[in-house]
């Protein structure tokens, strides 16, 4: 009885910490995944929700899709936004949209959306990180 | 297809989509993150209509 019950302890210990390592990679390819492998439906359709619309927004206000660069810094930490996004990013790279467009004011909220959506992604990737560790429910 | 939104429009699907991800992730239960979002929203569209009365104000 003893062993199965350290068996069940174990099994349970390595899901969880297996979990930990899972759960933010997920997150951060597909926003709201991080929060769907654990069952936090409605958060992580909420939070998927909110990433593709400020992702899609940005793109449809004709926001540039920043490469990897080693020029300007702002550049750089578009980049860095930009690649929050996980898969979207990549997709969207891949598809050769976000090519941006300096004649329109609203293409350059386009951008900011576009790098908030990654970073607002990160946080998203974290708070699966911390429902993994226990730190909150 | 492209969106044609206005400034007042980008600036609250923005705080919509931001207080969203604030309010989940920065409280533990649902009750303090749907007033938390909410109280990120206030701030965000307040921020707004304060900073452009603001602009209003200095160009008169």
């Amino acid at each position: 009885m003893a062993n199965v019950q350290n068996t069940a302890v174990k099994t349970d210990a390595a899901t969880s910490n297996s979990m930990t390592i899972i759960a933010p990679i997920a997150g951060w390819l597909l926003p709201g995944l991080g929060h769907f492998i654990q069952r936090r439906w409605i958060r992580g359709l909420l939070l998927m929700l909110a990433v593709f619309i400020m992702f899609f927004a940005g793109l449809g206000m004709q926001g540039k899709v920043y490469g990897f660069n080693t020029g300007d810094l702002l550049d750089i930490l578009g980049f860095v936004g930009d690649v929050g996004s996980g898969l979207l990013y990549f997709i969207a790279r891949a598809m050769d949209w976000g090519a941006g467009n300096i004649q329109r004011a609203v293409a350059d909220y386009g951008t900011k959306y576009i790098v908030v959506a990654g970073l607002l992604n990160i946080i998203c990737a974290v708070d699966a990180y911390h429902i993994a560790i226990g730190k909150k429910q | 297809m492209t969106f044609e939104f206005s400034h007042f429009t980008a600036a609250v699907v923005f705080a919509l989509c931001a207080s969203t991800v604030f309010g989940i992730t920065q409280r533990n239960n649902p009750r303090d993150m749907v007033r938390y979002g909410a109280y990120c929203f206030a701030l965000f569209v307040g921020g707004v209509i304060v900073a452009s009365w603001a602009m209003w104000l200095l160009k008169h």
